[in-house]
């Protein structure tokens, strides 16, 4: 399988702390990954390095076979929307596009001017005095007509209104579907990566805590309800991942690695956010035991 | 042309969502041998879901021998569900709508109805209904 996006115990540091650290991870062509974890766990981050505007401090990164950063030829091929889509405030729709055109080798104009007026958006307005939804989907526009075979995204739709959300993920449903676009996205929204993401990737404290095909990972996991447990070893679960107890009843999120035969446990089939969730908190937990010296 | 909705409170899996929304139109007769379904970039964007979900409903539907894809041009049905029966339907639509009418001059509730044929179709059907 072709990879577009490789990563070998990455690290980037600021002053004495890790941003990101081992960071090993593959991202498939044609997939739409999403990126989750808590804000400061490294997507921000872990996404700079994959476009090249930082340099690792351990391991490796690379995009189509080839470290991005400072290297042009392969970033021809990726297109990149920062947090909170930044464009020239002075600047109009048209104007954006003439200058896209100017400062990159391959440019679909025609392309982006398609879109943007498909959905409504003036040309001769500055794009400070566009809505939020608007600016998304100009920076979504300019990003595209790059015509990249890796689209990466930094969460896109955190700052839109429910309507302007579900219009980006229209916009950028319709148009992987046309190109066939790698994309790695970032997200708090769990409900709209559910619907969008077949590839996931979480985040916590610097580590990378989950990553793999969001069918193979919801089927690999259980919840299970029993009597109190004790926390010894259940016949074909590979790892508890997070427990919750009663006097009298455990609720636990589990790994399996093979058939659930005790009767005692009643077991659940999880969604997506339910495994995102039970991911995230056992990080939490981990991190912060380890903060205050004390046992887990 | 079909328009596929989805169910956002549904625990079905989108891809079986919009293959059993085929399977349903095929059933009623609302698509036909030859027809076209709708092309993946058009169900990706007007639903907001990811194209390879879309991909995997259709692929299903191939292998069901219901659909075939020709390349660069879309998705097609090959053969349809709707039995024999479906040229009787209207008819018999109209018996029940009769029927309905008279259950609910009854006093009948839509549930009194539903639990009615439920246990009506469980002592007439045996075989079918336990299927």
């Amino acid at each position: 399988m072709d990879m577009v996006l490789e990563t070998d115990r990455l690290g980037k540091r600021y002053g004495g702390m890790w941003a990101l650290r081992d960071c090993s991870l593959h991202l498939p062509a044609g997939r739409i990954a999403a990126l989750v974890g808590p804000n400061g766990a490294g997507k921000s981050t872990l996404l700079h390095l994959a476009v090249g505007l930082l340099r690792p401090d351990a391991g490796s990164v690379r995009v189509f076979g080839a470290t991005p950063h400072g290297n042009t030829g392969v970033l021809t091929d990726v297109g990149f929307v920062a947090q909170d889509t930044p464009l020239y405030r002075d600047f109009t729709a048209a104007e954006l596009i003439t200058m896209g055109g100017k400062l990159n080798r391959r440019w679909d104009a025609a392309l982006a001017r398609d879109r943007l007026a498909q959905l409504g958006i003036p040309p001769d307005k500055p794009a400070g005095k566009l809505s939020g939804g608007q600016r998304a989907q100009v920076a979504l526009a300019l990003a595209l007509a790059k015509r990249p075979g890796l689209l990466l995204l930094d969460e896109p739709v955190a700052s839109l209104d429910p309507l302007a959300r579900r219009e980006f993920l229209q916009s950028l449903m319709g148009s992987v579907a046309e190109a066939g676009t790698t994309v790695l996205l970032s997200s708090h929204l769990l409900a709209d990566l559910e619907r969008v993401c077949d590839y996931l990737i979480v985040l916590n404290a610097a580590r990378v805590r989950l990553v793999g095909g969001v069918d193979d990972l919801v089927a690999e996991h259980r919840r299970l309800i029993g009597p109190r447990h004790d926390g010894g070893p259940i016949p074909g679960v590979a790892a508890v991942i997070r427990a919750s107890h009663t006097d009298r009843q455990s609720t636990l999120l589990v790994r399996v690695d093979g058939t659930l035969v005790d009767p005692a446990w009643v077991v659940q089939d999880i969604s997506l956010e339910d495994l995102i969730l039970a991911y995230l908190a056992d990080g939490d937990a981990q991190a912060s035991h380890e903060a205050w010296g004390v046992p887990a | 042309m079909i328009e596929f909705v989805l169910d956002g409170r549904s625990k079905i899996n989108t891809y079986v969502q919009l293959v059993q929304q085929v399977k349903q139109a095929l059933r009623v007769g609302l698509l036909a041998p030859g027809d076209q379904l709708p092309k993946v970039r058009d169900v990706a964007q007007s639903l907001a879901i990811n194209p390879n979900t879309v991909l995997k409903a259709y692929r299903e539907l191939e292998i069901e021998g219901l659909a075939e894809g020709r390349p660069g041009v879309g998705t097609f049905v090959r053969r349809t569900l709707a039995s024999a029966s479906l040229p009787n339907q209207a008819e018999l639509r109209t018996d029940l709508v009769a029927w309905l009418r008279r259950a609910q001059a009854a006093g009948l509730t839509p549930e009194d109805v539903t639990a009615l044929v439920s246990t009506t179709m469980r002592a007439e059907f045996p075989q079918e209904a336990s299927a």
